[in-house]
């Protein structure tokens, strides 16, 4: 517990219920949440270590109550926490006692599919899921699949520029969004982009797209469906060294071939999913990778042959290649239940950094050093094929000060990647849980430029203004 | 006028701050083959990246490469070719278009976020830029994004940079992710189809599980010399299972041939490059992005104003367009289009006296361009990079 929130403005705090009153003339009744049990609801997020309480809740139902709302914030100087399904693993959706929480929730209709133009318009608040559900039946899918896609909204998703498991064929929210409707502090609406490629004038899409809920809030969104593959199955190949798994992934790729999954767990990560999954992983191996292809039957056979033969120098002890869909949903369990499955064993925390994937033999090899320098465990799963790590540091958190020497930990694997010439985070987002590290990745200059454009769209720091930026530092734009 | 040359990041950061102290407007360069598009800008010194040139990073097995900002495009093509890769966005070479002579920097490709045909499966020059180095307006040297192609720590700033034509910074090194070159590319011909059902055509292709990497319409005077192509690319498995599957799909439009080979290069080649286009400059050309379908639309209602003529790319949604050079250019019946159908259309190609008078780039919307004017201050607040070389005022 060592990240701080601002001080809450007393001033703010002391007029509480004439702000709710405010608040309480722009929407219905249901839509304005303030009793105490209520607001529970909304504390946290995904980063459950951290907890606070908004001065209220409005789950607004259209575009013009966000902008009357955002309107009247600004005018009495009230902060305010967008909020999608408050998924964030990074806490970007943790209230203030200060601020408000705008969710878009509410609001989560798909408004028109256009398959020839192949664009789904949407209501923010809709979930990533609902999208691929809602363009299934014509054989379509949305592309980015964050893991929680089950709850998460589109909101969140362009917030924090989520990625997931096929990136590395179809990118992520940024190579997949086309417009917004955003309203701005001042209330006033905005179109960015539309069902057409690239913007006229300045990429605005672009710039808002993992701006984290500090420019404005999105509350309709264009984004690109895509016809799916006809089919896809992936292969196993356990490794008895995590060199080899390595060199395996840079083979495939030097190859000419890109898989639509490319997963690697080490061998803490498939002893706890395996225990948890039996999903017949070895047990015998240091490394694990998982490699899925698309394409029609004879293509899948074709590339996984071609995989399995690349593999071969690097003496892989196991091979398993997919020939059925219960093969390949049985090869994927394991791995989809990595999170789930460890939190059985312990309390973690995931990290989120993204390395060179030139350097990962070396970073597994002090990931593993930094964890044990602490007393704790540590299990790797990532996207081997972007360099996307998240190791999972294991703690307990019914010992004291287990938590801080996890989240110690935690920051020491991050300043290593962004030593080794990486980042903190591919795709969890800034929030609290990364904001003070973010000294380690920029200069004081480049923070500073950000702040600047920043500042254009909100100078008062009132959009989500504890996430991302250090507290030190700040300036009124 | 006066042309500076910077050795390196910090020389051009010295110079940017001394133009701001003296808040002289300076014209950003790589080596000036697209002068001639945008607004002119009027300025007393050329800051160019032509001596800021190398390749910093290449990891061929990570699909990244880095190189300074005045790196010669063909380097960075030929040097990726070696360990058969691409630039995925497969830009556009401008020259013929503008028949301008001299070496297209890489620099030029992020600043003016230049893309071609396989923009429609492959994203933008500004889906596969991951990260820049640049000097702001300020004379100071800023960094964003970086070389992982997963990252989102911070705001994103290259993203801005991309597209800004040199407005907003003087890039000095930039970083693309990469991908394999295909083994194979090979591409469906239909003859004679009318711009609507040439689209349809297009539409059923992209949308097919079969992955289109290029998807454009060449209409001709008479039907039956007008050319639909489709390309597919990958292993070569691959690309004649898709063949067939393809061709059974679009059936209904008519029989298809399969071009392979160089010649089949060669019309991509020329597609990417508005080739057809090519003349002593005697016409107009506009650049128009639509939704797929609406690009027939679009285009039969210019032409019920203006004589145009025309071809797709993207599906449909990339409108090539070129008008008699007299009067607007046709500016008020396009604009009224992409108005009407929705898109943003850009003059491409015109007198430097029609590049002034006219909006080179879609006018925006009045909150819009607010924006823009503040984006533009926070980064520039002297005002002294590109001025008005896409819109008065940024």
């Amino acid at each position: 517990m060592t990240i701080a929130f601002p001080t809450p403005d007393e001033a703010v705090l002391s007029r509480r219920n004439e702000i709710l009153a405010g608040l309480g003339r722009l929407v219905a009744p249901e839509a304005l949440i303030v009793t105490e049990d209520e607001r529970r609801a909304f504390e946290t997020d995904g980063l459950t270590a951290y907890r606070q309480m908004p001065l209220a809740v409005v789950l607004p139902s259209s575009t013009q109550e966000v902008s009357a709302i955002l309107r009247f914030c600004r005018e009495n100087g009230v902060k305010v926490v967008p909020r999608g399904a408050g998924t964030s693993l990074s806490g970007g959706a943790i209230p203030q006692a200060d601020a408000i929480v705008l969710g878009v929730a509410k609001m989560n209709r798909v408004l028109d599919v256009d398959f020839e133009n192949r664009v789904a318009h949407v209501q923010a608040g809709i979930t990533n899921l609902a999208i691929s559900q809602a363009v299934a039946h014509e054989g379509f899918f949305y592309a980015p699949d964050p893991s929680s896609q089950l709850a998460c909204t589109i909101a969140g998703n362009i917030a924090m520029n989520s990625g997931g498991a096929h990136c590395l064929k179809y990118g992520v929210t940024t190579n997949n969004l086309l417009g917004v409707t955003m309203v701005l502090l001042d209330g006033t609406v905005v179109e960015l982009g539309g069902a057409h490629l690239d913007s006229a004038g300045y990429d605005l899409l672009g710039l808002v797209c993992g701006s984290e809920g500090q420019l404005g809030i999105v509350t309709e969104a264009s984004v690109r469906i895509l016809r799916a593959a006809e089919g896809a199955r992936p292969a196993l190949l356990g490794f008895e060294r995590v060199e080899d798994a390595g060199a395996c992934v840079a083979a495939i790729i030097a190859a000419g071939i890109i898989p639509v999954a490319l997963e690697y767990m080490d061998r803490p990560a498939i002893q706890i999913c395996e225990a948890f999954a039996h999903a017949g992983y070895p047990l015998d191996v240091d490394a694990m990778l998982i490699v899925e292809v698309e394409g029609s039957d004879q293509e899948i056979d074709d590339m996984l042959r071609r995989i399995v033969a690349i593999a071969e120098p690097f003496r892989p002890k196991t091979v398993k290649v997919s020939q059925s869909e219960a093969e390949s949903a049985a090869i994927w369990k394991g791995r989809k239940s990595a999170f789930g499955a460890t939190g059985r064993v312990a309390d973690y925390i995931c990290m989120d950094g993204t390395i060179p994937t030139g350097r990962l033999p070396e970073v597994l090899r002090r990931i593993d050093e930094i964890a044990k320098s602490y007393g704790l465990g540590v299990a790797n799963v990532f996207h081997a094929g972007d360099g996307n790590l998240h190791p999972l540091v294991m703690f307990d958190s019914s010992k004291p000060g287990e938590m801080e020497k996890a989240e110690a930990a935690g920051e020491d694997i991050l300043k290593l990647c962004v030593e080794v010439g990486g980042c903190l985070t591919g795709e969890h987002g800034v929030g609290i849980e990364k904001r003070d590290l973010m000294p380690y990745q920029f200069n004081a200059v480049d923070l500073e430029q950000q702040m600047r454009v920043r500042g254009v769209f909100d100078p008062g720091w009132l959009l989500n203004p504890a996430k991302v930026f250090p507290l030190e530092g700040r300036f009124a734009a | 006028m006066n042309t500076l040359i910077p050795r390196d990041e910090q020389d051009a950061a010295s110079i940017v701050a001394d133009a701001a102290a003296r808040r002289t407007p300076l014209n950003l360069c790589g080596n000036g083959t697209k002068a001639a598009m945008g607004r002119p800008n009027q300025t007393e010194a050329s800051l160019t990246s032509a001596a800021l040139t190398g390749i910093t990073l290449y990891e061929p097995a990570e699909m990244v490469i880095a190189a300074r900002s005045g790196t010669p495009l063909a380097e960075v093509v030929e040097t990726l070719a070696q360990k058969g890769q691409q630039l995925p966005f497969e830009p556009m070479d401008y020259r013929l278009l503008l028949g301008s002579r001299g070496e297209p920097t890489i620099g030029a490709v992020a600043a003016m976020n230049i893309s071609g045909p396989r923009r429609i499966m492959a994203g933008a020059a500004r889906d596969s830029l991951i990260g820049v180095r640049f000097v702001n307006g300020r004379g100071e040297v800023i960094k964003s994004g970086g070389r992982v192609m997963k990252n989102v720590t911070g705001l994103d700033l290259v993203k801005l940079m991309a597209g800004a034509w040199g407005t907003l910074g003087f890039l000095t090194e930039v970083t693309f992710k990469v991908l394999p070159k295909p083994e194979r590319m090979s591409t469906l011909l239909i003859r004679g189809l009318d711009d609507e059902s040439a689209v349809a055509a297009l539409s059923a292709a992209l949308g097919s599980p079969f992955d289109v990497t290029g998807a454009a319409h060449l209409p001709a005077p008479d039907r039956q010399g007008a050319r639909t192509l489709i390309r597919l690319e990958g292993f070569s498995v691959s690309v004649d299972y898709r063949l067939g599957e393809l061709r059974r799909l679009l059936k209904r439009f008519g029989a298809a041939d399969i071009l392979e080979g160089r010649g089949a290069e060669a019309v991509w080649q020329a597609l990417r490059d508005a080739s057809v286009f090519q003349d002593r400059g005697e016409r107009a050309v506009w650049r128009i992005s639509t939704a797929p379908t609406k690009g027939p639309a679009l285009t039969a209602r210019v032409a019920e104003t203006i004589e145009a003529q025309w071809f797709y790319d993207w599906g449909g949604g990339l409108v090539w367009l070129s008008t008699p050079a007299e009067g607007d250019l046709g500016a008020a019946a396009i604009r009224a289009a992409t108005a009407a159908f929705g898109g943003h259309a850009t003059l491409v190609r015109a007198p430097d006296a029609d590049r002034s008078r006219l909006d080179v780039f879609e006018p925006q919307a009045e909150a819009v361009m607010a924006l823009s004017r503040g984006i533009k201050a926070s980064l520039d607040p002297a005002g002294i990079l590109n001025p008005g070389r896409m819109y008065a005022g940024i």
